[in-house]
This record gives structure tokens, C-alpha cells and sequence, in this order.
């Protein structure tokens, strides 16, 4: 199931400048692990002991995934799943 | 220039002075970092304060910019009162009350614009936004009319309605989405991504939190260079109380001030309370939440600096509280009734928090209290509404004894 990885200006330098990127999936962490097996040294940025690093925040469709299951929530055709610094706002 | 670097909070990784809040290599947030050693004289650097102008500028050797910047339109140097009908009310020491809703467009968002804007001159941009609770929105506004710089404003659609009116007025792009703060918030974080733009509490989030250090510098100059022994002070993002904390923690470090930091107590509404829940739980990061509470401009369901607020609760042997809608009206009242300054649910929430801090006994009879109230009232008269009245009679003297009472013995 193919669904939509956007990748923040932060981590474009990375991503050879793309923006955005399709994988395939069953639940949030098959998704971003498939995104990390095609862009070296991605793992490494959000990453840390196999968590996501505190200051970074993760969506799909919109919803901050800790309101679902965390990596383990799962996405189906054409979703969106966006990847986002914690550290804006207030 | 004794700003010098922006520097992780997490990793220490540093970079260059720009227009950059994230850690490129954990994500963690950016804060300016300064090197004070040249600044070796305090009490010429007390006489240099008091000799600067009325406005946050004054402390501009503790801000990142080598010179002052100009300006349209200045903040801070609001009254610190001292309210002694609420320290009897509470059974406290002192009680002094910084009502910031003295500000240009009336809450504490003035100081942190105030630099901003200034910053995002500085670095040649020509557009500034931001997301927004309502007060932030009045500020960018306001300081990006003064400076004549284009502005998009970013709130949610259910805002006050005071709080667009005000905003609208200054002629900026005002955007209202559909969905909560961190909704905006995050449409903003996208869009900066994507714009050539200075987004305020964004990409120049470390320089605009930078403009609320000067709420710890301004009490302690006006308490006569001393500390107080509390404060107590609302918490939305995290990033205000985290801020108050560092600029005492400055001026402690520089010789400014002696002694040590205040206890700081945290304030949030429980309809939006992932800071004090984190805290009464004992966690170090917050679960974010989705808001429900009439404080809206504390409503941030997933705050920025949330576990850095419960560091320096934790570390000053503090507290974060959360106070119901209720107690939030209540809040306002007693405020108003005691001390003659109505503010908005924001500094409900604040107030109804030390009231609970008082009644705890955790603030007592030998203790001075400082009270940061950040809004105006009239931002948020929907709070108040049903808990006013008026005696409605006709122009004569028999309407008025027959409607209204009259308590003490007339002498005429």
C-alpha cells in the first residue's frame, strides 16, 4: 500500500532536496523504516535507540500519532504521513 | 557582541546567528547563546540600565543584537504593583502584580515581537508571520504595521472575537483555519518550510523567546535589583516560564542580582494541563492533549517547551497546577476585586493558581510573590459575561431607592 512520506526542510539535505516520498507499509514505523532503507543517514536524525527522538513530531492525515498508536498506527492507501520539528509554536 | 552562537539545548551542537530553531543533527530546539564575560561590572551595568529607555530596550545587552535595533513601536516597562488587599485575601507576605496587559497591544506578546520583528529586519526579511492563540496574533500585527513589513497571522477559526477584530485592524493577512492551535501550528511549521518567511515563533523562535527574559529583568529592577522568593506564572508553550527562570538565572550568573532563583510555579487551565499532568505524574516529557478550556491563549495541547517548564519547576523545588474554567472566572474576580486590574483568562488561570498555592500553605505570610499577569481583559469579555450585572432603573430617585441597594448609613 503506497503512502506519502513529506520530509521537512531540515532533513532535505538528505533526501537529494525531495520534499516528499512514496513507500509501502502496513503501520507508521514499516513506513518510515522503508523511507530510512532509501535515504542514508536518516535513521540516525530521528531517531535514537530504535524511538523517536523527543523533538520530533510524526502526523497522519493531520493527527499527531501519539493521539493513535504510536509507530504501530496503522496507514493505508494514500495517506499522508508528515515528519515535523517539535520546537515551533507558543 | 556578547551573543554569539545559536546553540542545541540538547546535543550543544552550535550554529551561526540565522534564521534556524531546529538541531540539524538530533532536532532539538536552538537558543541564542551569549558570552558575558566583558560584562565584569555590575553596578555600572545597573547605573546603564536605569539610564536606558522606557521600553524592553533597556536590557539590551542581554538581547541578540549588537547595537539596538530600530524599532515603530516599543514594549515593556509595565507597572509592578503591589496589591496588598490580595496578600491579606491569601494570607501571603507580598504580593506584586506585573500586569503586562500594560503592553502596545496589551499581553506579553509585545516583548517577544518586539525582537522578533527586530530580528527578522535585521536578516532582510520582508514578510513575518506566525501561529497564534489570539495575543501573539494582536502583536504581529501590530509590529509589522509599525514596521512596515507584510504579515500573515495564522489563528484558529473558533478565536475571540476580540482578539481578530484586533488583529485585523492592523492590516495584516489574517488567516483563520479550521482546527485547533497545534493545527495552526503545524500548518505553519509546513509552510515555513516552503515560504521565504520569518515565522515568528518558528524559524525565529530563538531570538523571539529571547523578548521574554525581560519579564525577569524588568521585576527584579523594579523590586530595586532584588528577587522575589515566587513566582507564579501561566504556562502554554513552556517557553515564557522557561524564559523568566533564564533571565534571573543571567543576571544572577553576571552579579546583577544575589541569592538564588525563585520558586517557580507553573499555571495551566485543565481543560489544557499536559505540563501539570507531566508533572503531578512525574514524567519528564508531556503527552499532548486536545484543548478544551475558555483559557484559549494557553490552550497548546502540545507544548514546545514543555519539558523544559517542568525542569525548572522541578529544579526550584516548584510546582505546575491546573485550575477548572470555574476557577479561572473566579480567578479573574478575585484579581479585579482586590487590585483593580482585569485581566484575561490567561491571567485567571495564573491568579486561581496562586490562590491554590496560598490555601496549600506552599506560599505563606513571610513570603514576597510575584503574579505575571500576560493579557488584557477585554480580550476575553465572554469569560465574565454571565457574572456581571446591572441594576436597570428609570431616571428617578423612587426607581433607584426601590432597585438598588444602598449598604452604609447615607450622610448627606
Amino acid at each position: 500500500m503506497a503512502v506519502t512520506v513529506k520530509i521537512p526542510a531540515q532533513l532535505r539535505a538528505l533526501t537529494g532536496n525531495e520534499s516528499e516520498t512514496q513507500v509501502e507499509g502496513g503501520s507508521v514505523g514499516e513506513a518510515l523504516d522503508a523511507v530510512y532503507a532509501r535515504y542514508e543517514g536518516l535513521r540516525d536524525r530521528i531517531t535514537e535507540d530504535g524511538e523517536l527522538r523527543r523533538f520530533v513530531n510524526v502526523y497522519v492525515g493531520g493527527e499527531d500519532i501519539r493521539f493513535g498508536q504510536g509507530l504501530d498506527t496503522p496507514v493505508g492507501d494514500g495517506d499522508e504521513i508528515t515528519i515535523l520539528p517539535a520546537v515551533a509554536g507558543g | 557582541m556578547p551573543a554569539e552562537a545559536l546553540k542545541c539545548k540538547e546535543c550543544r551542537e552550535e550554529y551561526e546567528l540565522g534564521a534556524s530553531y531546529v538541531c540539524e543533527h538530533c532536532f532539538g530546539p536552538l537558543e541564542v547563546s551569549y558570552d558575558y564575560s566583558a560584562l565584569d561590572d555590575p553596578a555600572e551595568l545597573r547605573r546603564k540600565i536605569q539610564a536606558g529607555p522606557p521600553s524592553i530596550w533597556r536590557y539590551a545587552d542581554f538581547l541578540p543584537f549588537d547595537r539596538r535595533p530600530r524599532t515603530g513601536l516599543d514594549a515593556g516597562f509595565t507597572p509592578l504593583i503591589r496589591s496588598e488587599r490580595l496578600a491579606e485575601r491569601l494570607g501571603v507576605g507580598e504580593v506584586w502584580v506585573k500586569n503586562d496587559a500594560a503592553n502596545p497591544t496589551h499581553s506579553f506578546k509585545d516583548r517577544v515581537v518586539n525582537v522578533a520583528i527586530a530580528k527578522a529586519k535585521e536578516l532582510g526579511f520582508e514578510t513575518v508571520a506566525c501561529a497564534s492563540t489570539g495575543n501573539l496574533a494582536n502583536a504581529v500585527a501590530a509590529h509589522a504595521a509599525a514596521a512596515g513589513l507584510e504579515s500573515y497571522v495564522f489563528v484558529p477559526a473558533d478565536l475571540e472575537e476580540q482578539k481578530i477584530l484586533a488583529t485585523g485592524v492592523y492590516g495584516t493577512r489574517l488567516v483563520a483555519v479550521r482546527g485547533n492551535y497545534d493545527d495552526v501550528n503545524r500548518l505553519c511549521t509546513e509552510l515555513s518550510g516552503e515560504h521565504p518567511w520569518a515565522f515568528v515563533n518558528v524559524n525565529l523562535r530563538p531570538y523571539y523567546a529571547e523578548g521574554s527574559k525581560t519579564l525577569a529583568f524588568e521585576v527584579a529592577e523594579q523590586l530595586g535589583f532584588e528577587l522575589p522568593d515566587h513566582v507564579v506564572c501561566p504556562v502554554a508553550s513552556g517557553s515564557l516560564f522557561t524564559k523568566i527562570a533564564r533571565g534571573f538565572e543571567e543576571w544572577l550568573d553576571i552579579g546583577i542580582l544575589e541569592g538564588s532563583l525563585p520558586v517557580f510555579h507553573g499555571a495551566q487551565a485543565e481543560g489544557c494541563s499536559p505540563v501539570a499532568q507531566a508533572f503531578a505524574e512525574g514524567h519528564d516529557i508531556c503527552r499532548p492533549v486536545r484543548p478544551d478550556t475558555i483559557a484559549k491563549s494557553l490552550a497548546i495541547g502540545n507544548p514546545a517547551d514543555g519539558v523544559f517548564a517542568l525542569e525548572v519547576a522541578r529544579s526550584t523545588e516548584g510546582s505546575i497546577d491546573s485550575v477548572t474554567d470555574e476557577e479561572v472566572v473566579d480567578g479573574i474576580r478575585l484579581l479585579a476585586e482586590t487590585t483593580g486590574v482585569f485581566t484575561e483568562t490567561a491571567g485567571g488561570v495564573t491568579t486561581a493558581v496562586l490562590a491554590k498555592l496560598a490555601e496549600r500553605g506552599d506560599i505563606g505570610s513571610s513570603d514576597r510573590v510575584v503574579l505575571y499577569i500576560t493579557g488584557d481583559g477585554l480580550k476575553t469579555l465572554d469569560a465574565v459575561r454571565d457574572v456581571v450585572s446591572t441594576y436597570d432603573v428609570e431616571p428617578t430617585l423612587a426607581s433607584f431607592s426601590e432597585t438598588v441597594p444602598v449598604s452604609s448609613p447615607e450622610a448627606v
